[in-house]
């Protein structure tokens, strides 16, 4: 079905046509819409789910973790000072190997207050242990969040699928709805492991020594730092999941094909601009631009953010002489998250190219084409120069 | 738990006795009972059971006469406090002249 | 349902593990041990960090027979509505979901959590064992530690002021069932549990636990110290019932009977050995006043 609607409005009808279970919602700005309107589809009968409306953001990762435990598929979602609010619960939802989804809708962090995008608040999260996927556009929120259930129960890791406050979350576009059977399909044999059952009772995330103990039947069981372990090594695995997934979904409905990160006229750039989310389309515009005046430019827009795929990103960067990334989101006392944890993947290539980095839309401030344009014009000329500079601030009004 | 691929380790305990060991060997003074006064044993009918009700650790049977699991009793002395006919007396360790502390 | 009047009536089957790490006379072994008799085996409980966490044992072997889910110190009251939320979803209507936190994790951290589940009127049992300080991180005050007591964060003095009383402000919100219990009366604490599995909505218990270590007494005395509380009418035995207040067991016989002077309940715990003489004629003034109320009101 086509249709035109919000971003907001095609994340709730992914998680409806994934026939969540259990929904827990807290209000915040820019994700509000979404939980209304999966409020909505509860009370209206459209969607056969508990709607859990708790009292915090805290609590309402907490009902789905315990609902994720007792084995069903739930949902939540938020943006900014919310998800910081969860953090407690976001690293015991990884621990705890829950296939929870949760949208971030994301929007800058306080202090001072912003209800306007930038990605500080999901890049706060990034080291939790959850899978990070980014969409770009209305159709990849949609199809991100049937994905993601697959992609979650699978591992048994929970999933952030991240798209831009107000930019993607209210802005009308058209885009596609699968069909209720091939969600249906997609989501055949998958399911959250229904941990808590009295017919079996296991009693989860005790206390765990750092030094591994016996079991009750005398077997050597892992402890903290095994579990940890397995953690780590099937996170790094997921990579190949998140590719099946979106293989299987393109078998579905057609659409699909770039499952970690959409590459734009990168074949023989010899400049390539990578971000997340929404500013890739932005970036499309000025590498047409820049192309028409021969300057060999191309753009990435990185889907899978966690776990991060170097090993599939490096290949596509190193052929060029330089990269330039632009981040909504800064680790502050040094430079953007992204730009810093590329800058290692190329360490060990062949070739490195020449790495920029552009701090950009903090709290929402606007990003102009014309910015973008001459950040990117002024690297492919001299990046050498240029590169001295990052991390540079694009976009700062000149103040006395 | 586990599959081909994904290892999906969790922290999840199974139900079992004796995760903190044999707590008997906390024990500093043992109950030892005097059959002759407990109720049940005296009138041989299952009656009372206060010692069994009390014991927070679940370490006294309701039989008669009730009897104490020293593997695990830590010796609170509860149930010598509250036996109504004061047939449980708490004895020290070093001096009971039992050498099975069940440790 | 039947009620249990003697030791005897209580069930015999037992869904705690002995060797698990709680200490000696530990008031919390007692009152799990007999709740769990009251609520069965097919219910699943809800635990955050608290002396329950280390009962029940380090991974992986757990000294309880249920399938339980730690989880996060404020988040109890929410992760208990998460499971009833799947349950439902599920169709397993039948399994009780229950919630065990400590007097911390009910009435300070967890209280938002906790009152939000109220509102919803969610349906499973809250339980709040009140040993009336963080005893697991080794007796700091918490909302809930009378005024007068010696903790570590209370170390000179004691506690400057009054306790909180939870039981009231769950009942504030006008959910079916409150219940207040002691360890020292496990008959009363089986009959309210067993009365409470059986009913629907949010249900809150709030079970009064002596902690030799933490206050300071011979573990031999765990359950006279939870009956001097009752007999001395510091802690009342009640429930509400549907609005409805009604003073129950040993609480109850204590409107036609003497009360034992509360001076008794401070002098034989060493966590009271400042409470200073004049307080000490406070709160028993407080305490008369209260009971004359309670005598208008339950007569």
């Amino acid at each position: 079905m086509h249709c035109i609607e919000t971003g907001n409005t095609a994340a709730a009808t992914g998680v409806k046509l994934a026939r969540t279970q259990v929904i827990a919602a807290y209000p915040i700005t820019p994700q509000t819409p979404l939980t209304e309107k999966l409020s909505e589809f509860v009370a209206a009968g459209e969607m056969k789910a508990e709607y859990i409306p708790v009292e915090s953001e805290h609590s309402a990762l907490s009902v789905c973790i315990a609902a994720s435990s007792a084995g069903a598929r739930a949902f939540t979602a938020t943006s900014a000072n919310g998800l910081l609010y969860m953090h407690e619960q976001i690293h015991w939802a990884a621990g705890a190997r829950l296939p929870i989804v949760m949208c971030v809708v994301n929007r800058g962090v306080g202090a001072p207050w912003s209800v306007w995008n930038d990605h500080q608040d999901s890049m706060s999260q990034r080291d939790t242990g959850w899978i990070h996927l980014h969409a770009a556009s209305h159709q990849q929120i949609i199809d991100t969040v049937i994905q993601a259930f697959r992609i979650a129960e699978t591992v048994r890791i929970p999933v952030m699928v991240c798209y831009d406050g107000y930019l993607l979350s209210h802005t009308y576009m058209p885009y596609e709805v699968p069909d209720q059977d091939k969600v249906d399909r997609f989501l055949a044999g998958s399911a959250p492991a229904r941990l808590l059952d009295p017919s079996s009772p296991m009693n989860l995330n005790t206390v765990t020594l750092p030094n591994t103990r016996p079991d009750v039947r005398g077997d050597i069981a892992p402890a903290y730092m095994e579990i940890r372990h397995c953690l780590q090594q099937d996170l790094t695995r997921t990579t190949a999941v998140v590719e099946q997934a979106d293989r299987d979904y393109r078998d579905l409905t057609g659409r699909g094909g770039h499952p970690l990160y959409e590459c734009y006229r990168c074949e023989d750039a010899e400049f390539i601009a990578i971000c997340l989310g929404s500013l890739s389309r932005q970036l499309r515009g000025v590498v047409d631009s820049l192309r028409s005046a021969s300057v060999k430019t191309g753009v990435i827009a990185l889907r899978l953010y966690r776990p991060f795929p170097a090993e599939q990103l490096v290949p596509e960067l190193d052929k060029a002489r330089g990269v330039l990334v632009f981040e909504k989101a800064l680790s502050y006392g040094y430079e953007g998250p992204l730009f810093s944890e590329l800058k290692a993947a190329l360490y060990h290539g062949s070739r490195r190219p020449v790495l920029h980095n552009c701090i950009v839309g903090l709290g929402g401030r606007t990003i102009t084409t014309a910015d973008l344009h001459t950040a990117l014009a002024d690297f492919c000329v001299d990046p050498e120069t240029v590169r001295k500079a990052s991390p540079q601030w694009i976009g700062l009004a000149p103040l006395k | 738990m586990k599959n081909d691929k994904f290892a999906i380790n969790i922290s999840h305990s199974e139900p079992g006795p004796g995760d903190a060991g044999q707590t008997g060997s906390w024990r500093v003074e043992r109950p030892v009972l005097d059959a002759a006064k407990c109720i049940p044993a005296k009138t041989g009918k299952e009656s009372c059971f206060l010692c069994w009700m009390y014991c927070p650790d679940g370490v006294i049977s309701r039989t008669i006469p009730p009897g104490f699991d020293f593997q695990y009793c830590k010796g609170c002395g509860i149930c010598a406090e509250e036996c109504p006919a004061d047939a449980i007396t708490m004895v020290r360790e070093t001096e009971s002249g039992d050498e099975t502390t069940g440790c | 349902m039947n009620t249990v009047s003697k030791a005897i009536d209580l069930p015999i089957e037992e869904l705690v593990h002995p060797g698990n790490r709680a200490c000696s006379g530990c008031g919390l072994s007692l009152i799990y041990r007999t709740a769990l008799k009251a609520l069965g085996r097919d219910t699943i409980l809800v635990v955050p960090p608290s002396c329950l966490t280390v009962l029940q044992g380090l991974y992986p072997i757990a000294a309880t027979q249920l399938p339980c889910v730690n989880v996060t110190f404020a988040s109890t009251a929410a992760a208990a509505s998460g499971v009833q939320a799947a349950l439902r979803a599920q169709g397993r209507q039948n399994t009780l979901v229950a919630a065990w936190a400590g007097d911390g994790g009910t009435s300070d951290i967890g209280i938002q959590a906790l009152s939000g589940a109220c509102e919803r009127q969610e349906n499973f049992i809250y339980i709040c064992y009140d040993n009336e300080a963080y005893m697991n991180t080794g007796v700091q005050r918490s909302g809930t530690t009378p005024a007068g007591a010696l903790t570590t964060t209370t170390p000179l003095v004691g506690k400057a002021q009054q306790r909180k009383n939870v039981a009231r402000i769950v009942a504030a919100h006008d959910i079916p069932y409150v219940a207040t219990c002691s360890a020292s009366y496990p008959l009363d604490l089986y009959n309210k549990m067993a009365r409470a599995r059986t009913m629907t909505g949010i249900r809150y218990f709030h079970i009064h636990t002596p902690c030799p270590a933490g206050w300071g007494f011979d573990p031999r005395f765990t359950v006279k110290m939870g009956k001097l509380a009752v007999e001395t009418g510091l802690f009342e035995l009640y429930e509400i019932e549907n609005g409805r207040f009604s003073l129950t067991g040993a609480s109850k016989r204590l409107l036609d009977k003497e009360r034992t002077p509360v001076e008794k309940y401070f002098s034989v715990q060493s966590r009271f050995k400042v409470l200073p003489r004049e307080q000490v004629e406070r709160i028993q003034q407080e305490t008369d006043r209260r009971w004359n109320e309670l005598k208008q009101t339950q007569s």
